[in-house]
């Protein structure tokens, strides 16, 4: 039907196709165009990973190096979009936000809700998240939750090719700052993505496989981990529903209850730590909102509470199984009690 | 007649599908089946739908059972006749679970959508048959090639068949310039121009039945029989929340009970099916589109452009099927029609009859395409 394309392919031809329909988007970010005294468009890295290569040589007057100062060039963005421009910068890894919660928090995030709803501040942040490349500590943690705390804030995590595209062109004409998401372990993924542009609306939940039995609300790269287990259990007659939320803030609660209302059974998978973690959120509106369809207590699957560990095998360790998930479905279904020992 | 045996396999509905749940068997072991009769209903990912046999014989051996999962192409049952041995059709079965590889089947290969370019723009339309008189299917308002899919592969056996997409729909261009029913007939009768087609038996559901019937009128030449399934342009009712609701709808939530109205039987209407509607409706320009076609041709929650009078001029067998439980445009506009076209109201059928009916819709347009024309 539609094309095959990978997730970094799906990203980039989001943010080609937004630049060509409007002048007003530009890219700011870290080697995305070669670099001060660099040759120019040869040696245009397009990012550290190269997802945004062959956007220099086609907009060069919208493509902008950024000295390694994320403050900086995070503050410049933000300024530039409460200035009229529509600016999608690249903050390599999730990581290194830290260093300019300021802008994104204090400034960029208040900007319309101090101003009496008169300023707008379409920008979006888009950075790479999560555990799984060997990349240790302080290049590999899923901090959505933290970003999803923030009001002022869209927080968006694709986990498809597809969804990729739609979101991220979303993202773009959105008014408001969006923290884009994009799971380093995905990009190679590949799935069916339309050839003209999309959008794919903020707060709208994809199931991405219906099942009687037990709810699994993942998202990113745990939506494909969840679909692994769920596999398995379908052998074993236990029918799985997965949800991802696709984005964090705004959450598609609705979805959520409504499978819950049908399954009576919650599992919820994440990348993040469990702490004040967007799993215990999700268990706890489901429980708030929900209480008497639950047939068991809703049950987390998440890192243990420690940073993403460097050792191979401690890292493999860390981030949520198939195995793990599906142990949490047999013990929430009753089947691990049902099963002989 | 001969000790051959036959397979009847899970068909392929429609290009993303892989596999099949059996949901219940509706004939037994023994029993003389014919080409098209319904042997079995088997549900997917997308809808539920009955399968036709593709041979005829008896059908000798049920191997799968209600509840199994089979892939496209994947073997359902054997047909025979009564004087082949038990052993023989043992051992084809046998050789054929052996041998078979999911998807490398040509039934699981399946056509490819082609696009054409025209001055009205990229049309995308999928080809199917090998040879015979060519057919052309228009879907209805928001729909696409997808809407045939029971449709297409049993009218291919006999005839070349072109399921269309009209501009602003499934892969087409989404430009739809003016939006009214002049600019959606120009553009099939393009179409027709780029392929070649000289003359084709046009078929068309809802809107894309006006659309078919408009362009018979204008160039009388160019169909050699007209086929309306639940048809626009025969009364000026039309559910008009139907088409706001439908046209609105950004999420999954408000657009299910929209599509339901399309069906008798509401279950029809799955997730899948819903994401792939809402897939279109996200693409850029669709909604634009969407609306200028409503308001042209269906402003104000009412059919502007009727032409049921206007059909007796037409020289062709005129086939008109109709859902009896129709909640979009109502069944008795399947009146409004001369004499001499054969009318068929459905019971058990919404405004989908080729989907919800596709058998027996197949079975009459398999007439009406075989019919002779009508000597003036």
């Amino acid at each position: 039907m539609a094309r095959t394309i990978t997730y970094q392919q799906a990203i980039n031809e989001a943010l080609a196709q937004e630049m060509e329909r409007d002048p007003t988007v530009v890219l700011f970010g870290e080697d995305v165009s070669g670099g001060m005294g660099s040759p120019g468009e040869e040696d245009a890295w397009g990012g550290v990973l190269g997802v945004t290569k062959g956007l220099y040589p086609r907009f060069p007057d919208r493509v902008l190096d950024t000295p390694i100062s994320e403050s900086a060039y995070i503050g410049a963005a933000a300024g530039a979009a409460a200035a009229g421009l529509r600016p999608v910068a690249e903050l390599m890894f999730v990581d290194f936000l830290g260093v300019c919660f300021d802008q994104i928090f204090n400034q960029a995030a208040k900007f319309r809700y101090m101003f009496g709803g008169n300023a707008r501040t379409p920008i979006v942040i888009r950075t790479m998240w999560g555990a799984g490349i060997r990349a240790a500590s302080q290049h590999s943690q899923a901090l959505h939750p933290i970003f999803t705390h923030i009001p002022g804030l869209k927080v968006v995590a694709p986990s498809t090719p597809y969804d990729a595209k739609g979101l991220l062109i979303q993202a773009i004409r959105d008014d408001d700052p969006v923290i884009f998401l994009e799971h380093k372990v995905l990009y190679g993924t590949e799935g069916e993505v339309p050839e003209e542009q999309y959008t794919i609306p903020f707060g709208e939940a994809n199931f991405v496989r219906e099942g009687d039995d037990v709810t699994i609300v993942a998202l990113g790269r745990m939506a494909l981990v969840a679909q692994q287990a769920a596999a398995e259990l379908d052998g074993e007659g236990i029918s799985c529903e997965i949800i991802d939320p696709r984005t964090t803030s705004p959450l598609d609660l609705d979805s959520i209850l409504e499978s819950v209302a049908s399954t009576g059974h919650l599992i919820v998978v994440d990348e993040a730590n469990p702490r004040c973690g967007f799993a215990a959120d999700i268990v706890a509106q489901v429980a708030q909102a929900a209480f008497g369809d639950l047939k068991a207590a809703p049950r987390m699957v998440t890192p243990p509470h420690s940073p993403v560990p460097f050792s191979p095998v401690l890292e493999d360790a860390y981030v949520p199984s198939p195995d793990q998930i599906a142990a949490a479905v047999r013990e929430v279904s009753g089947a691990a009690r049902a099963r002989p020992a | 007649m001969s000790g051959e045996i036959l397979k009847l396999g899970m068909p392929k509905w429609g290009l993303s599908m892989t596999e099949g749940h059996l949901l219940a068997w509706l004939v037994d072991e023994g029993t003389e089946v014919a080409v098209g009769d319904e042997v079995a209903d088997v549900e997917t990912d997308k809808l539920n739908g009955s399968v036709e046999s593709p041979v005829a014989g008896v059908l000798r051996r049920r191997v799968a059972s209600p509840g199994d999962l089979i892939p496209v192409g994947g073997l359902l049952a054997v047909v025979a006749d009564p004087d082949v041995a038990d052993a023989d059709i043992d051992a084809f079965v046998a050789e054929f679970q052996a041998s078979f590889v999911p998807g490398e089947s040509e039934e699981d290969a399946g056509p490819a959508p082609e696009n054409v370019r025209v001055p009205a723009g990229t049309l995308r339309y999928l080809r199917q048959g090998e040879a015979g008189e060519p057919v052309v299917l228009l879907h209805g308002f928001g729909g696409d090639l997808n809407n045939w899919l029971f449709v297409a592969p049993a009218l291919a056996a006999d005839h070349v068949v072109y399921a269309l997409e009209l501009p602003g729909h499934g892969g087409s261009s989404k430009d739809v310039g003016a939006g009214d029913l002049e600019s959606l007939v120009n553009a099939v009768q393009q179409f027709l121009d780029a392929l070649e087609l000289e003359r084709v038996h046009l078929v068309g559901h809802s809107l894309g039945g006006l659309v078919a019937a408009s362009l018979a009128l204008r160039s009388p030449g160019r169909a050699r029989s007209l086929t309306l399934v639940a048809s626009a342009g025969l009364g000026e009712e039309i559910n008009g929340e139907y088409l706001d609701r439908f046209i609105s709808a950004g999420s999954r939530r408000e657009l299910k009970p929209a599509l339901e109205l399309l069906f008798a039987d509401s279950g029809q209407v799955t997730r899948q099916l819903v994401d792939d509607v809402l897939k279109y409706k996200r693409i850029d320009g669709v909604d634009a589109a969407l609306r200028s076609i409503a308001d042209q041709i269906f402003g104000g929650g009412q059919q502007h452009v009727l032409i049921g009078d206007r059909l007796a001029e037409l020289e062709i067998p005129v086939l008109v099927v109709w859902g009896a439980e129709d909640r979009i445009l109502p069944a008795e506009h399947a009146r409004r029609v001369p004499e001499s076209a054969d009318v068929h109201v459905l019971d058990g059928s919404g405004h989908s009859p080729h989907m919800e009916a596709s058998g027996d819709v197949n079975r009459l347009m398999q007439l009406t395409l075989e019919s002779k024309e009508i000597s003036s």
